[in-house]
């Protein structure tokens, strides 16, 4: 497929459960898949994988860019189509950071606790995210 | 002629209902904004869901699930989703009756039919009406939450993994607008390949990294979502159809004040007019 100034585009929608935050033809996604960062440009053959906590950037036609924040779901892609279907996406620029760091602060608190009445699995899992959000942050924020 | 202060009484009552069936009305389009809102931000998830679980089921993977996998059809699911409360107009009765006609074209193909009922109004009918009902849960508020469907719905699907129900239907009132909502069936497991020509060669998804977790968990996903719409949907679907049924019951009541005010005002008249003529007949007499 390809758009007026010749450069081939796909198009990208960014979901969660709470709103589509995200609906555009896109020139590449790079996102995080369960084995590990993906770059998918237009054409790519059909793949399915799970998405890792972590940014999911989108170069926009006309080459600007814009990073998002997905804690998990699903990629599907299809040669004219990429559909992220994401637990919960933010735009990078909307993440709070100071609560964000708040949250990964509390969560290894209760892991340091070391209480038995602490759901292990959750808590890492809120770790994981949380040190996602804050390193999407630090890393792309202009 | 009827006794005037009979009719006062009555203009009474029906003026207290009015107030009421308008009070009600009220409510239920400030809550039908809510819900409404609540809907159409959970739709686009459980729409591209869809789309993605309908390219899913048109791929030829080499592990097929058995979420994939048709099979003949001896016993089947449906998951049924009505209001808590009544006064909403025939928007469940309407959803029943749909339910029925499908359920009916399935037994006379002999295929036995288990119910799963979420909300008051539909485990209120199945036990007058009869129906074999496997789970049911009910008083879900408007703001559902996930972990209050997924137990009955868990009946459903264990008993789908383990064979003994070959279908599962989802059946639910799909909002419109505010004037219309359509009672809906969807098949949800196995899962429906989308019509899509372009979909439809040979063709499959490379999985990272396992083809039989990956497909699972979407499949879990997909599932959770639509149910979850659907009720989410429905309660937007309640708050809109009691909103026009108050209304109309707000305005049928001023109709019948109207005409039981004219009434009124007519038997007053002619006591009047025939007091009137007795006094004047009996001055005449004198």
């Amino acid at each position: 497929m390809a758009s007026s100034d010749s450069t081939a585009t796909v198009h990208c929608s960014i979901v969660s459960a709470e709103q589509e935050i995200f609906s555009d033809q896109v020139e590449m996604v790079v996102a995080t898949g369960t084995i590990g960062e993906l770059g998918i440009f237009p054409g790519h053959t059909p793949l399915l994988t799970g998405v890792k906590p972590g940014p999911v950037r989108l170069k926009l036609v006309g080459g600007e860019e814009e990073v998002f924040f997905a804690s998990g779901g699903f990629i599907e892609v299809q040669p004219t189509s990429i559909t992220i279907l994401a637990d919960t996406a933010l735009r990078a620029n909307d993440i709070d950071e100071a609560a964000a760091a708040a949250a990964q602060n509390k969560a290894e608190q209760e892991l340091a606790d070391n209480r038995s009445d602490i759901d292990f699995g959750r808590v890492q899992a809120d770790i994981q995210e949380t040190a996602a959000m804050l390193r999407t942050i630090r890393k792309f924020r202009k | 002629m009827a006794n005037a202060k009979e009719l006062r009484k009555q203009i009474g009552s029906i003026k207290n209902t009015q107030k009421i069936t308008s009070a009600m009305e009220m409510v239920a389009a400030s809550k039908m904004r809510k819900a409404q809102e609540r809907m159409a931000r959970g739709r686009p998830y459980s729409d591209y869901m869809r789309t993605v679980i309908g390219h899913v089921a048109n791929a030829s993977p080499e592990y097929r699930h058995q979420f994939m996998v048709e099979r003949e059809v001896r016993r089947i699911g449906y998951i049924i989703i009505t209001t808590d409360k009544g006064l909403c107009g025939g928007l469940n009765i309407n959803l029943l009756k749909t339910t029925l006609k499908d359920i009916k074209t399935w037994i006379d193909q002999e295929v036995e039919v288990d119910l799963c009922l979420i909300g008051n109004k539909g485990a209120q009918f199945f036990n007058n009406y009869g129906g074999n009902v496997v789970a049911a849960s009910s008083h879900i508020s408007e703001t559902p939450a996930m972990a209050d469907l997924i137990g009955s719905i868990k009946v459903m699907l264990n008993a789908f993994e383990e064979g003994t129900i070959d279908k599962i239907y989802l059946t639910n009132n799909v909002f419109v607008n505010t004037m219309i909502q359509e009672p809906t069936i969807r098949q949800l497991v196995p899962l429906d390949p989308e019509d899509d020509e372009n979909l439809k060669n040979r063709w499959d998804y490379i999985y990272e990294p396992d083809a039989r977790q990956l497909v699972e968990g979407l499949v879990t996903r997909f599932i959770e979502s639509q149910v979850y719409q659907a009720v989410v949907e429905n309660v937007a679907c309640e708050q809109a159809a009691k909103m026009i049924a108050m209304k109309s019951a707000t305005e049928n009541a001023g109709d019948l004040v109207d005409e039981l005010e004219l009434i009124m005002n007519n038997a007053r008249q002619a006591a009047i007019t025939q007091e009137l003529s007795e006094i004047v007949g009996g001055a005449a007499a004198v």
